[in-house]
């Protein structure tokens, strides 16, 4: 295990990519993510969000362009990358520690070492107490806790997340925004966040980047002008209201 | 963190808990009784001759009586059945593994696996006995033959039902073939070939009785499915219907022996087995 996991950079050039039943997901679509960067990327549905995850990911390939993932000025190969979805995507067999320790398993950690940095990935998302339940018997907040500790424990450099959150009730939402933020701020991975929800890129997010209906094209690229520490009262701020106010333009113009 | 139990019904008083059981097993037991107690009567009173139809009350007493030849039949059918459904649910897995590899395998031989479904095992029984001579051996291929079938095609729909998304999220962890099928889609695919071998284990019973309809008499060793030819041959139709009696139990005990496994080992996460402890 690295010491401090530090980012990756992104950078993708000319990227296209369609589909057999002929949908163009992304057209000349070029981004570069910062080492350590926290992004936002918001579109309407079908703009290619979770297809440029997927092509960062390195499960799928462009057909035109190229993604690389760089760090330290030299090429890095996709061994760092986490990725949650919008299902927690548990192993409905293994209970929540086992879980968490499966990405340790399958690099061949010893059993003692990866149950140790499950329980510490847990703690992070406070589910120290609920090591030995089963998926089926949390809520779904708790599952998508899970889902978060079992991307953190490999320490990743990169950490993709496809609307995480998008199925929780607000609240539960709020706090694990503000858990992930904790997170970042703690190991300063590059974080990727796909979301349709302005509040959501605002509040989390050190850059937004908005994209248009298919095929996708970045509409606005922007810094979120917030400060570094942030917390729930954040929300009721007029900086937070600008912020959310300009992507939901930006969102319209795109074709939302 | 509320404790996820509050909401929990309580458990009945144990009064009412046997109340239900017992509201749950009397009609069907009611029902047994009743259309045994008919047949007694009927059989008696139209003087039904034994070589047609036995009163229930003389299978019964072939049942009991400890001196019967049926018990080392049953046994032997046992063995047999067992046997040959163990070889299924074996030979079975490993083909829907190597079956679930590639599209092109699939295409290329899933066609010919129907074969063991379709396959008149009364027309192959007698070519087996020719192949593999008249004994335990002909009659555990047989049973093999008929029962595969539904372990193959259960087996196979549950390793390509594997999620997509955590074959993804094994991808990423660069997880190799081995620890994909160990930990990912086998787990995946226990529902459903529980629901294959549910299957099998009857199949696997009716083709060892059939097989030694036509491979027991040719042993010194016989089945039940001897005892049932050599019974409708003399007549003797109490022991007919006491053989037919014991292969239903020997199948309703691979059924609850496949249950029970199941239970074990989906009771924490399947939807399936949880309903059915409430």
């Amino acid at each position: 295990m690295t010491g401090l996991a530090t980012g990756v950079g992104i950078e993708a050039q000319g990227v296209r990519r369609s589909f057999e039943n002929g949908v163009v997901a992304l057209e000349s679509m070029s981004l570069t993510i910062a080492p350590g960067e926290f992004v936002a990327i918001l579109g309407p549905s079908g703009s290619g969000k979770s297809t440029l995850l997927r092509l960062i990911a390195g499960l799928d390939r462009p057909q035109a362009g190229q993604i690389r993932l760089v760090q330290d000025g030299g090429l890095h190969s996709d061994d760092g990358i986490a990725y949650v979805l919008q299902d927690a995507h548990l192993l409905p067999w293994r209970n929540v520690l086992e879980n968490v320790a499966l990405p340790l398993e399958l690099r061949h950690v010893d059993r003692a070492a990866r149950q140790e940095a499950a329980r510490v990935a847990l703690e992070n998302v406070r589910l120290g107490d609920a090591l030995t339940r089963y998926p089926n018997q949390l809520s779904g907040g708790m599952r998508m806790r899970v889902s978060l500790a079992r991307a953190m424990i490999t320490q990743p450099r990169l950490l993709l997340l496809d609307e995480p959150f998008a199925a929780l009730d607000e609240i539960t939402r709020h706090h694990l925004d503000e858990q992930l933020r904790e997170l970042w701020l703690a190991r300063r991975m590059t974080v990727v966040f796909v979301t349709h929800s302005t509040a959501e890129a605002a509040f989390l997010a050190e850059r937004a980047v908005v994209l248009s209906r298919r095929p996708g094209r970045v509409m606005e690229d922007r810094r979120i002008e917030l400060p570094e520490a942030r917390d729930g009262s954040l929300r009721g701020t007029p900086e937070f209201a600008r912020e959310t106010r300009f992507l939901y333009e930006a969102l319209e113009r795109g074709g939302a | 963190m509320p404790p996820g139990d509050q909401f929990a019904p309580q458990a009945p008083p144990r009064s009412r808990e046997g109340w239900r059981r017992l509201r749950v097993l009397l009609p069907p037991l009611l029902v047994l009784v009743v259309t045994l107690l008919t047949a007694e009567i009927l059989v008696r009173a139209c003087k039904v001759p034994i070589y047609l139809a036995p009163p229930p009350s003389k299978v019964l007493k072939v049942l009991i009586d400890p001196d019967s030849t049926l018990f080392p039949s049953l046994a032997w059918t046992a063995v047999a059945a067992i046997s040959g459904f163990v070889a299924s649910v074996l030979v079975g897995v490993v083909l829907a593994i190597l079956l679930s590899a590639s599209p092109w395998v699939r295409r290329a031989f899933y066609p010919y696996t129907i074969f063991f479904q379709t396959v008149p095992i009364v027309a192959i029984a007698p070519l087996l006995v020719f192949w593999l001579n008249a004994g335990l051996v002909s009659v555990i291929v047989s049973a093999f033959i008929v029962s595969v079938f539904p372990v193959i095609a259960n087996a196979l729909a549950g390793l390509r039902s594997t999620e997509p998304a955590l074959l993804d999220l094994f991808r990423l962890y660069r997880a190799g073939p081995v620890a994909t099928l160990w930990k990912l889609r086998l787990p995946s695919a226990l529902p459903s070939l529980i629901t294959g071998l549910r299957v099998a284990g009857g199949l696997a019973v009716i083709g060892s009785v059939v097989s030694e309809f036509l491979v027991g008499g040719l042993n010194r060793r016989s089945g039940l499915g001897i005892q049932i030819v050599s019974g409708i041959k003399y007549g003797h139709t109490d022991v007919v219907f006491a053989a037919v009696v014991l292969a239903s139990l020997l199948g309703l005990a691979l059924f609850g022996a496949v249950n029970l496994i199941g239970w074990l080992l989906l009771r924490r996460w399947h939807a399936s087995e949880r309903e059915s402890v409430n």
